[in-house]
């Protein structure tokens, strides 16, 4: 197969035009079952030695090899070229947020500063068992979905928050998080991780994350980080660290759903930011004004939809247990 | 061809303009729509995160609802859309969509599993067809440089939303804005997020975000960008001129709505598209497209 990889280069240390980003495109002939990696590997051996890149496994394993292909981070190692070609072209760029080193090798320093952060390592709480711990398999095969995680720092690439926020924990060290506060040896008797979770219900933690997905879709083991952050949101809510405007705004959008059918988006901000943290409800203000102005305003008389009585009892039904307060007619939102 | 529509809250409440406009531009092509009574929010994505079956068993019965009518389902909204995929996606375990079943029971309901909800945007590629819809283009929007911003739930996660079987959809928006007659301002972050969800709990990223997409297409020389999204346009649009000045500078792009932008095209006014509701004045983009 013949195809050309474009590749973003830059040399941070050159003292010319190379010191900044450009684009160089190598034209190579590979096996149709090659990989991306291959296809770059082949360019460094015979075209071009100057072509910086890292890997080992070549075999998705090593976690050294993610990069951006055609705008979205990825193993190269992992991805057949020939499923990626697009109108005879792939692009390859270095992995996003982490800074070049040159061409498709990123400083990882920041990657390894927030898994330190987040205390990778078991740490129970009270008095140690007197024999071995005994975890069930099914805790252990759950886990074992986390663990796969091999540090590859695709999803980080790729982060919407990490992209604009560089303090947010973010995807790889959030998720080597869960892979702790899940493990029921961490924490209380109980497996309870309550102060892991007082920590991550912090800014910059659990509740920073916009859920867009990108981090899921980029990863290459299933870790599926952004959905760990979600669970953990859950057992921060379930351990009682609900007085953040994340868990509040999560609370009150289920309690209006649930009592209503459909969303009350007035009184969203009211609830998520709490009713007494008036400069906080203040910086809304300018907007609802402007937004009252040009007739955009929700509904004031946020209606039921109808039947709402079924929609309510399966808000009922499905509470788990222990279950939460149930919805009543006289609930806040009336 | 006829739809059970779900139109979504926010084009009835923060972006009513969305509604009516939707309505015009379907009843201009001949798609009837009948809305799902009763229907009640996708949980977008938020009461999933707190209680995923509550969520889930609600989108099992706006879907059940629309099985009864016999009518496939039309959103106009990208969460929406994503998050019925999603649950959808799940219920494909006939396990858990028993379990589901089991509380739509008491109302009588029963949902098959074999819905597949569609925003208007893959309706108009996959069912409607654009060469139809090119016949209906009057106005051709020539002299206007328009990108796409597609909404984070409309593109992820991949497997969810059938994007192996259905890659046009991945580049669906682009063809909608070149059929329409507009010059296309590609740029990367049409899929990246908005930062809708996290604008009352971090709001300076958000602001962040808003500002760093909106002011790259500016700077591309855009006229405006597109959305088939209303909680992105709430944020791209509402929040512009907050994330302007926490930017430091000005922005000034208008943000339109999917259907706004094919109704111009066919020839409808702003003013009954709704474009005088937005925050963002599209004033410029109108003394544009008048000055040809
Ligand atoms: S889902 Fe959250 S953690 Fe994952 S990439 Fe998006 S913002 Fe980052
Ligand atoms: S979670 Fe996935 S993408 Fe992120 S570092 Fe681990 S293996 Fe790589
Ligand atoms: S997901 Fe959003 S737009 Fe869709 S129904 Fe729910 S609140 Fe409305
Ligand atoms: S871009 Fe933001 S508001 Fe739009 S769908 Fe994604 S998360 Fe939601
Ligand atoms: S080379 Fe080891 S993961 Fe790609």
């Amino acid at each position: 197969m013949d195809v050309t990889i474009r590749v973003k280069r830059q040399d941070p240390e050159a003292q010319d035009e190379r010191r900044r980003p450009y684009w160089q495109e190598y034209p190579v002939t590979i096996a149709d079952n090659a990989t991306v990696l291959d296809a770059l590997i082949q360019i460094r051996e015979d075209d071009d030695g100057t072509l910086s890149l890292r890997c080992s496994c070549r075999s998705a394993i090593c976690g050294s090899c993610a990069m951006r292909i055609n705008g979205h981070a990825g193993l190269a190692c992992k991805t057949i070229a020939n499923t990626v070609v697009q109108n005879g072209v792939i692009t390859v760029e270095p992995a996003g947020v982490m800074p070049v080193v040159k061409d498709l090798v990123v400083n990882f320093d920041m990657f390894w500063e927030k898994i330190e952060a987040v205390d990778p390592y078991l740490k129970h709480m009270g008095q140690e068992p007197e024999g071995e711990y005994i975890v069930s398999n099914d805790a252990m095969l759950h886990l074992s979905s986390v663990t796969a995680c091999i540090m590859c720092g695709a999803c980080v690439s790729d982060c919407t928050v990490l992209e604009v926020d560089p303090t947010f924990l973010g995807p790889a060290a959030l998720a080597k998080a869960y892979r702790f506060t899940a493990d029921p040896r961490d924490g209380d008797a109980e497996g309870v991780s309550m102060e892991r979770l007082w920590g991550l219900s912090e800014p910059t933690g659990i509740w920073d994350c916009t859920r867009c997905n990108e981090c899921v879709q980029a990863c290459p083991k299933g870790v599926a980080p952004m959905d760990r952050i979600m669970a953990m949101r859950e057992q921060a809510i379930q351990a009682g660290y609900d007085n953040n405007n994340g868990a509040r705004h999560t609370d009150a959008f289920t309690e209006s759903v649930g009592h209503s059918g459909r969303l009350d988006e007035l009184r969203l901000p009211i609830k998520s930011v709490g009713m007494m943290n008036l400069p906080a409800l203040m910086d809304y203000m300018p907007v609802a004004f402007r937004a009252m102005r040009r007739g955009k305003m929700p509904p004031i008389m946020h209606q039921n939809v109808e039947n709402v009585e079924a929609v309510r009892r399966i808000f009922n039904r499905t509470q788990p247990e222990p279950a939460s307060p149930q919805v009543s007619n006289n609930s806040p939102f009336g | 061809m006829k739809y059970a529509f779900f139109p979504g809250c926010v084009s009835q409440g923060g972006a009513p303009e969305l509604y009516p406009a939707a309505r015009m531009v379907c009843d201009r092509m001949g798609i009837e729509l009948e809305e799902i009574t009763g229907w009640t929010c996708t949980g977008a994505g938020v009461i999933q995160e707190k209680n995923q079956l509550f969520g889930d068993t609600l989108n099992a019965r706006n879907f059940a609802k629309a099985e009864q009518m016999g009518l496939p389902i039309m959103t106009i909204c990208s969460t929406c859309q994503g998050v019925m995929s999603q649950a959808n996606h799940r219920m494909r375990n006939p396990e858990y969509l028993a379990e589901i079943n089991s509380h739509l029971a008491e109302e009588g309901l029963e949902y098959s599993g074999d819905s597949e909800p569609k925003h208007l945007l893959w309706i108009l590629i996959e069912d409607y067809g654009l060469d139809r819809l090119g016949a209906l283009i009057t106005r051709p929007l020539n002299e206007l440089k328009i990108a796409p911003f597609y909404g984070c739930y409309i593109v992820r996660p991949t497997e969810a939303l059938d994007i192996a079987e259905h890659p046009e959809r991945q580049q669906s928006l682009e063809m909608l804005i070149q059929l329409l007659g507009a010059t296309l301002v590609d740029f990367e972050g049409k899929t990246r997020c908005c930062g809708f969800p996290i604008l009352t709990i971090n709001q300076r990223n958000s602001m962040a975000m808003v500002g760093k997409h909106t002011s790259e297409v500016k700077d591309l020389g855009a006229d405006a960008m597109v959305t088939p999204c209303p909680l992105c346009h709430l944020n791209l649009d509402g929040f512009q001129p907050k994330a302007a000045s926490q930017a430091r500078r000005s922005i000034d792009l208008p943000i339109l709505h999917m259907p706004q932008l094919i109704g111009l095209a066919m020839g409808m006014s702003p003013n009954e598209l709704g474009l005088k509701r937005h925050i963002v004045s599209t004033g410029p983009l109108e003394v544009k497209m008048r000055g040809r």
